[in-house]
């Protein structure tokens, strides 16, 4: 058995996971019922395509928008990290499991910087 | 034991004693705790729906309008409801455990958990108003 190294990179995937937890919590179901329920269906009327390009001309919301797009991403690769292990007992694929789900999550946050950057 | 079963540092010798792989259905606790877990695949998706927005919206004024043409199938109401419920689960676990994960103390005295969840739901209301105000104008 190897021994267990003393530095860890686990609080830093704690770190964003938790992060990712509140602005998720925060943003997201306003954000489902609007643009999932509430537009489509009529309740509300969507916003018109001025006033979205307007909004995202500036960076500020580009900037924050990249902020919670990454962070929801991180904070989901660590829950579903673990809903693999303990959940379908997977423990033993530990390494690709890591590499699938901080990966995915690294490449979609570079995606998002790129949508921003480049809107 | 069949013999093809290799011993792992995960699946040792001595400990041979099975666990179903569905051990989390048969009770609800176990359920609910693989459900919150699951609720981050919603958060993931919607992460993803936010990106094709921003694409959509950077595109032009006929790919913004069927990007939210998309919203209007019945497949994806039926999704929507899914992914809200799956988002407000989220939260109000989240908002739940937050007075166990952060305690705050002003001088000897500790804010009530009450108080901090208080103020944790009070940030949602008060940030889910805002975002409705800036999308849908005042």
């Amino acid at each position: 058995m190897s021994k267990p190294s003393k530095a860890s990179n686990e609080p830093f995937w704690w770190a964003l996971f938790g992060a990712g937890g509140v602005v998720s919590a925060m943003f997201l179901p306003v954000l489902v019922v609007l643009f999932g329920l509430a537009i489509p269906l009529g309740w509300v009327e969507a916003p018109d395509y001025q006033s979205m390009h307007a909004l995202l001309s500036s960076p500020v919301t580009r900037f924050l928008l990249f902020g919670i797009i990454s962070l929801c991403l991180f904070h989901w690769a660590h829950r579903f990290r673990f809903t693999l292990y303990d959940g379908l007992q997977l423990k033993h694929l530990e390494s690709l499991i890591v590499v699938m789900t901080y990966g995915s999550a690294i490449v979609g946050a570079i995606i998002a910087g790129i949508t921003m950057w480049t809107f | 034991m069949p013999a093809r079963l290799k011993y792992t540092a995960h699946r040792p010798r001595r400990y041979v004693k099975g666990m179903p792989i569905f051990w989390w259905v048969r009770k609800w606790n176990y359920s609910r705790f693989i459900l919150r877990e699951l609720s981050s695949v919603a958060v993931a998706a919607y992460a993803v729906v936010l990106i094709l927005l921003v694409r959509a919206v950077a595109a032009g004024p006929a790919e913004y309008h069927e990007f939210m043409e998309v919203f209007q199938s019945p497949g994806s109401i039926g999704l929507n409801i899914v992914a809200l419920a799956f988002v407000l689960f989220h939260a109000v676990t989240w908002f739940n455990l937050a007075p166990k994960a952060m305690v705050i103390r002003v001088g000897k005295t500790v804010v009530p958990p009450l108080v901090i969840a208080g103020m944790n739901y009070a940030a949602w209301f008060s940030v889910s108003a805002v975002i409705a105000w800036i999308l849908m104008g005042p």
